[in-house]
């Protein structure tokens, strides 16, 4: 989130877009009741009447996987009728630069495209720059070939008659939707949009959220209270654990993975992204500071500087190697792996096209599962379909504690870091997670200190003392995460201060690329200094009365409750809504007063810099050059969909999308086996596969068991009644449920024809409660969105037919 | 009076009746007030976060003497939810209270039917002997391009959003220094 929950009740207009918010983020409504109140209007679109559609003072209906198709309407919407904020698109958005005359745009396809390889060449793409190497500009906006105009011409196809026939939504809806919302254009009126799964799980996912991003640049609605775009994510520390790096392409805060061809430090450090304007801060210019504080915090002394910090020691990925979910999955299924940690997981159950997982973990020598239940994932061997006696997979599950049995802080979705306590002792012999993975890690230097080994650098020179009398301790865990200085420093360059070896780093702006500071993630020092936990504060001061609650836990970056804030503000530094004002400039004082500035410079109109300083041109992106499938969204069916064409290009599924192809991936589009739009969701009662909540008498005496949603029509059609055990089948798989008919689905009207839509949850699995049903995982496709390779759960064809009679049992 | 679970349901119910019926005269505060204080009192009151979705919801966790949970709750005073709790945050004492949690460690052996119970220090050993094995037969210092890598291609990961932010880095440094690659969680899906 750019900004936080409490933040939603500053808001004017809130759009809940790719996402159920009153089901799933069920207390963050509160503060969405909250600007309703003083007046706000609330808006919900989505394929399914919820809970969350019942509080929307407008609710429509879309087809899913046609967002882009709607938020392209609403683009040219607001263009038509000149809804923007003119001042904030042309000061504050890169609106007005000029594009390479290469970039194009012809029947579905951008510039550049290879349909050999599925790939474009996105240095077509590019800004113009002046000689010296800054963006060209037309403040005029009518340059043809400046961002604006180009934007214009992009989505004049978008009309609403356009719009309609792809995603069945009423034209007369989609207006009141594109009015409602682009009446945010004005400087003293904030929107806000809320999304979470169902824009991610796309094909296009990354591109449903950079049309929104379009549209909140064009209205002025990013780094504002009550603004922004949010990511209601799905776990209570999915944020942090992204944070922290434990994804394949990057090391905590965010610094890439080094690839193979960058062999050495000064290698890696020339792609430090770079900016020759001086109007730009572009933050990432620190990040050899970053990279060097973190090779040093992971291998502590040993890191030198004439062994570039132990660089090499890190392992590298080829270039371009995608080793992301669904890859990894293909390829332990091909038998790559030997061993495996599923560590506080369930990928048996959330893993897409789960039968495939399934039968990928029977590939494995060995496998260790840590979880506080048992869940598919441990027992896979003994699951439907399978012969114990057949598998060789070794099989560890370790018991681990659960929240409230151990300390340590989390991060929300507002980027919130707040500090929990322990409460009672792990049940059993179970341990804390830390705990395991620091006495596992202890056991395997043992073995290669005393045994020969593959290279055993990396491994003897890591840096693992977090121990206090003999016991592992997290905060100091927590103090490695903020940093310190590794020697005295007589004189920083930041303060001219002198601090000792030893001493916590202030926050990130101290560290240096020398090899003289040490910090485990640069994003997150700040958190725990010499003044102590600040994840563990809880005072309630809120000097703005914006609820930003400043002295409340703690907020990467540097405590910034609003990032992008100074985009708040005019030229001068005042803010542009008098109402909701965040940061206002001192002139006297020569400071920011209000939330933490996006960099404590001066206004723009002095001698100031642009306000989005984590991109290289300062401004907001409304034309991306940095996604492998284009500089603007543009509409593509889902790969899985129910019609012969895409009815806005002869591209029908986003052209660099990556097909898995045989074994245990199949699909099947426009089949008459498989005629209806099918997406998975959840319920308030549970939580993702239902590990931690299907074992817990309340919850699974309120939602007991697997079900489809349907309509009133399809079930008349099908022959279903309420209550009525169905099959719901796709090409990868099978799963029962109970029948749930419902007005709150309806058939769509998609060019001319009738489609159905049906639906989900994916909380169950077969080894508990033993008639509960299987996962929905069973039937999703593999197939992800090219930028971020996350699954399309979201839109993919499915049959339903009533089961006669009540088929084996299993396990 | 001694409270039992059933009178002490029906005066709850008794009073949340009183609430409705508010004009009839009678006042049962006084005995909500008393029968609140039962369940917690002389409790160790523990503050914690709710780990189900991100919200970030603060929750009042009660633990009694022998360090038991006994109940958990809103936190009245936090900003985000100011007490409440969804069904979800509501049952987080469940876990904590629970028959089905998994207290010992297990094996199972290749090609086995069974689970089997084993100690620590057994499955850390073979584990750690598991993991050398693996990443001593997959090392590979330099790929195709004969580029340096340094990388264990046999072991892969994925978790976990479930873990505190410490956790999370102190397995990302684990992970890394083993060579893995392959490290993926929940932020994926």
């Amino acid at each position: 989130m750019t900004n936080h929950y409490i933040d939603f009740r500053n808001a004017d207009v809130i759009l809940n877009m790719g996402g159920n918010v009153a089901e799933n983020h069920p207390v963050s409504f509160k503060w969405i009741q909250a600007a309703r109140n003083k007046g706000a209007i609330f808006i919900h679109v989505d394929p399914r009447f919820t809970r969350t559609s019942t509080k929307a003072d407008i609710f429509v209906r879309l087809r899913s996987g046609t967002d882009i198709a709607f938020l392209g309407g609403m683009i040219k919407y607001i263009l038509d009728n000149k809804l923007y904020d003119e001042f904030y698109v042309k000061n504050y958005t890169n609106a007005s630069f000029i594009v390479n005359p290469k970039y194009n745009f012809d029947d579905g396809l951008f510039s550049g495209y290879d349909p050999t390889k599925r790939a474009y060449d996105a240095s077509v793409w590019v800004l113009e720059k002046d000689e010296k190497g800054i963006p060209k500009r037309d403040m005029t906006l009518q340059d043809p070939r400046c961002v604006f105009q180009l934007l214009k011409k992009h989505y004049s196809r978008y009309t609403l008659e356009k719009v309609t026939e792809i995603t069945g939504t009423p034209a007369a809806d989609l207006e009141k939707v594109y009015k409602a919302y682009g009446s945010t254009g004005t400087p003293d009126k904030a929107g806000t949009e809320l999304y979470a799964m169902g824009w991610t799980q796309h094909t296009v996912g990354v591109q449903n959220i950079r049309a929104m991003s379009i549209i909140q640049a064009l209205l002025g609605n990013m780094g504002i209270a009550g603004g922004g775009i949010n990511a209601l994510r799905g776990e209570s520390n999915v944020q942090g654990s992204t944070d922290q790096g434990l994804l394949y392409h990057i090391w905590p805060g965010y610094l890439p993975t080094p690839q193979a061809h960058l062999a050495t430090l000064a290698d890696y450090n020339k792609t430090t992204p770079a900016s020759k304007d001086p109007r730009s801060v572009n933050w990432w210019k620190n990040r050899p500071k970053y990279l060097a504080s973190f090779l040093r915090s992971i291998s502590g002394e040993k890191a030198t500087k004439e062994n570039d910090f132990g660089y090499s020691w890190m392992p590298k990925l080829d270039q371009g190697q995608d080793a992301s979910w669904l890859n990894l999955f293909d390829e332990m299924y091909k038998g790559t792996f030997t061993g495996f940690f599923a560590w506080g997981m369930n990928p048996a159950c959330s893993g897409a096209n789960a039968g495939k997982v399934r039968q990928a973990l029977t590939k494995l020598d060995w496998m260790v599962n840590v979880n506080v239940f048992d869940s598919e994932t441990a027992c896979f061997w003994k699951g439907p379909g399978m012969d114990s006696k057949k598998i060789k997979t070794e099989v560890f599950v370790l018991p681990c504690a659960a929240s409230m049995e151990k300390e340590g802080s989390i991060s929300n979705s507002g980027r919130w870091m707040q500090w929990r306590y322990k409460a009672s002792n792990p049940p059993g012999e179970s341990k804390p997670d830390g705990d395991i993975m620091y006495e596992l890690f202890k056991k395997v230097r043992t073995l290669y200190g005393k045994e020969k080994g593959a290279f055993p650098e990396p491994i003897l020179n890591l840096k693992w003392d977090y121990e206090t009398n003999g016991h592992f301790d997290i905060h100091k865990v927590a103090k490695e995460i903020n940093g310190y200085f590794l020697e005295d420093i007589s004189e920083h360059p930041v303060d001219k201060k002198a601090y000792k070896k030893g001493t916590l780093v202030p926050n990130f702006v101290f560290l240096l690329d020398d090899g003289r500071t040490s910090c485990g993630n640069w994003l997150y020092s700040a958190s725990y200094t010499e003044a102590g936990n600040m994840a563990a504060r809880r005072k309630k001061t809120d000097p703005t009365g914006l609820g930003l609650y400043p002295e409340w836990s703690w907020v990467w970056p540097l405590n910034r409750r609003i990032i992008y804030n100074r985009a708040s503000v005019d030229l001068e530094g005042n803010p542009r809504n008098p109402k909701r004002p965040l940061l206002k400039w001192d002139a006297a004082g020569k400071k920011w007063i209000g939330d933490v500035p996006d960099n404590a410079v001066p206004p723009m109109g002095t001698h100031g810099v642009y306000p989005f300083i984590m991109k290289p041109d300062g401004v907001a992106s409304i034309f991306g050059p940095g996604l492998k499938d284009g500089p603007f969204p543009e509409h593509y069916e889902p790969l899985e969909c129910p019609i012969e064409k895409n009815l806005m290009s002869s591209q029908r599924i986003n052209p660099v999308i990556k097909i898995f192809e045989g074994g245990l991936d199949t699909f099947k589009t426009c089949d008459p086996r498989y005629p209806f739009v099918c997406s998975t969701y959840r319920v308030t009662e549970h939580w993702q596969t239902g590990v931690l909540t299907r074992w817990l008498p309340w919850l699974i005496e309120a939602e007991p068991q697997m079900f489809c949603e349907m309509s009133l029509e399809l079930a008349k059609l099908k022959g279903i009644k309420n209550g009525d055990r169905v099959l719901v089948e796709t090409s990868r798989g099978k799963v029962e449920a109970v029948a749930i008919v419902t007005s709150r689905l309806k058939p769509f009207q998609i060019a001319g024809n009738t489609v159905h839509q049906i639906g989900i949850p994916w909380h169950y699995g077969w080894l508990h409660p033993k008639d509960g049903g299987d996962s929905a995982n069973l039937l999703t496709p593999t197939i992800g969105d090219p930028n971020t390779m996350i699954p399309e759960s979201k839109a993919f064809m499915a049959n339903v037919t009533k089961l006669t009679k009540k088929p084996a049992q299993k396990g | 009076m001694k409270i039992t679970r059933r009178t002490f349901l029906k005066i709850s119910g008794a009073t949340a009746a009183g609430t409705v019926m508010g004009g009839l005269g009678f006042d049962l505060s006084p005995a909500e007030v008393y029968a609140q204080e039962l369940r917690i009192k002389g409790a160790k009151e523990t503050t914690s976060i709710c780990c189900y979705c991100s919200v970030g919801c603060g929750v009042i966790v009660h633990s009694d003497a022998k360090g038991k949970v006994i109940n958990s709750e809103g936190d009245p005073d936090h900003p985000i939810n100011e007490g409440a709790l969804c069904a979800k945050g509501s049952s987080l004492y469940q876990i904590a209270v629970n028959d089905n949690r998994l207290k010992k460690v297990r094996y199972r052996a290749p090609y086995s039917a069974q689970w089997k119970e084993v100690s620590w220090e057994w499955a850390l050993d073979k584990i750690a002997a598991n993991i050398k094995k693996s990443r001593d037969a997959s090392f590979m210092e330099k790929n195709a391009k004969g580029q340096v890598v340094n990388r264990t291609n046999g072991i892969a990961s994925v978790g976990s959003a479930a873990l505190d932010n410490e956790e999370c880095w102190l397995y990302a440094k684990f992970l890394r220094s083993l060579g893995i690659i392959y490290i993926e969680h929940q932020a994926r899906i």
